[in-house]
């Protein structure tokens, strides 16, 4: 991190003063990096990789960079080029378990997902366009996402926008142990057991995103969005069991498809001189049978123009999948069964706070123009417990 | 029938707001123009909304995931 750090630094001190003049053609130059790291621990009780039981201890380390170039072109649009690429380290206890004795010896994994946006924006047609292209590969699971979409300006300070995304994902079949065909796994040339190439299943995702914001006056504007979302293929886990009433289990089985309709309205109010409050509302539905409401409010408090505290609260609640039961109460006759909780019931509370600094000459005068530092510690009554810790690091 | 009243009154709600909307200038939108204003996700909670859709059943409508692309929900 203190090397990225460094590195930027150096970059944008060799820049050339930029042309500000919006009335020139000008190439793409680097604009703003982003640099965000966050560190996750969770525990729990209800491991999907053992039925719904066991430990959900895992740890997460992520870090994204986002470089942002921009340019005008002939016809003075504004194009916009934002490379980015995120490294995940995680462990996990359940892992372990994918052995039936709790032996596998894989209990972490990395994944690396880099992608790529580009925006074009006609500031006299109140309009824009967009498309970019995204990657991410771990060692069970692989995914190539595309986007396109676009934005329109009205009349009265509101703008409409669509955007289009497909993922074509292929999920690599890791079965639990006692479902690996006799002779699965052969012995390396140092004694290691090696497994051959595990097959793969594909999953799509295609989603369309509606959104319409409208500034209502000087201190208030909103936003509602509303994505339609259709799931097919194989869309469950292959290592994820369930254990039916006579104890004997199986590998979750979920359907072919989902169609899931979420519906978000976010407010921003500027209270007084030095308040913002920012809300969030979702209302969500899918075709498995699952509904949630989302509720939040973050509190935007400006101890001075340049320094800001942000506590928050999220609160949600869902009612539980029609495929979901707990650990040894799916009958054999299920059409469908799976005891992974993240589809079970529940609510949770999510809180914390976080801190801003944003001087317009940078924090002590150089290219770091912002830095944002957030906790957050969330539970749910399914007893799983987590915090998280962020910190954004922008460059100018 | 809780959910299908909120959803009807939070639609409501906006659709009562809209026509309410002034008319605001450019030189009237310094507050809107602050940067914690924006309508959308802060960087800093990127990670936030992929571990809440990971360990939640439901996903969207937040700028964050929706489906796919990893292996979760």
């Amino acid at each position: 991190m203190i090397g990225l750090y460094l590195l930027f630094l150096h970059a944008f001190s060799q820049m050339q003063t930029r042309d500000t003049s919006q009335y020139k053609p000008r190439k793409l130059s680097l604009e703003e990096v982003n640099l965000v790291s966050s560190y996750y621990t969770q525990d729990g009780d209800h491991s999907a990789i053992r039925g719904g039981i066991g430990s959900e201890h895992v740890t997460d380390l992520a870090n994204g960079v986002e470089l942002k170039f921009t340019g005008w072109d002939a016809r003075l649009r504004k194009n916009s080029l934002a490379a980015g690429i995120g490294i995940d380290h995680h462990t996990a206890a359940s892992q372990a378990w994918i052995s039936k004795s709790g032996a596998s010896t894989r209990t972490d994994g990395l994944r690396i997902y880099p992608s790529l946006d580009w925006t074009r924006e006609d500031e006299q047609k109140g309009s824009s366009i967009s498309a970019g292209a995204y990657y991410s590969g771990e060692f069970n699971y692989h995914s190539i996402g595309l986007n396109a979409g676009g934005t329109k300006k009205t009349k009265n300070n509101g703008e409409f926008g669509l955007k289009l995304i497909a993922y074509l994902d292929q999920v690599k079949m890791i079965l639990p142990s006692e479902f690996e065909q006799p002779g699965a796994y052969s012995t390396g040339r140092n004694g290691e057991l090696r497994h051959p190439d595990y097959g793969s299943s594909g999953r799509q995702t295609y989603t369309a995103s509606f959104s319409f914001s409208q500034v209502i006056n000087s201190r208030l504007q909103g936003s509602l969005l509303l994505d339609l979302v259709e799931q097919q293929g194989y869309l469950g886990l292959p290592f994820h069991r369930v254990y039916f009433t006579d104890a004997t289990d199986s590998i979750e089985k979920l359907p072919t498809n989902r169609f899931k309709l979420p519906i978000g309205l976010r407010i921003s109010y500027f209270l007084g001189d030095n308040i913002i409050l920012r809300g969030y509302y979702r209302f969500y539905t899918d075709s498995w049978g699952l509904r949630s409401h989302t509720a939040s409010l973050e509190t935007s408090i400006k101890v001075s123009p340049f320094f800001s505290v942000t506590p928050f609260y999220r609160y949600y609640v869902q009612t539980a999948a029609d495929y979901f039961a707990p650990y040894e109460v799916h009958l054999k006759s299920d059409a469908y069964y799976t005891s992974n909780y993240a589809l079970a019931a529940f609510n949770s509370s999510f809180f914390g706070s976080g801190l801003r600094l944003a001087p317009p000459k940078g924090i002590f005068n150089s290219h770091l123009a912002m830095l944002e530092i957030r906790y957050g510690h969330y539970t749910q009554t399914t007893d799983l417990v987590s915090d998280v810790v962020s910190l954004n690091l922008q460059f100018r | 029938m809780k959910s299908k009243i909120i959803y009807a009154a939070s639609v409501t709600l906006f659709s009562a707001i809209l026509p309410a909307c002034a008319p605001v200038k450019e030189y009237q939108k310094n507050r809107l123009n602050d940067s914690e204003m924006s309508l959308s996700n802060r960087k800093v909670e990127k990670n936030e909304l992929n571990f809440q859709s990971y360990r939640e059943g439901s996903s969207g409508a937040n700028g964050g995931k929706t489906g796919g692309g990893c292996g979760c929900n």
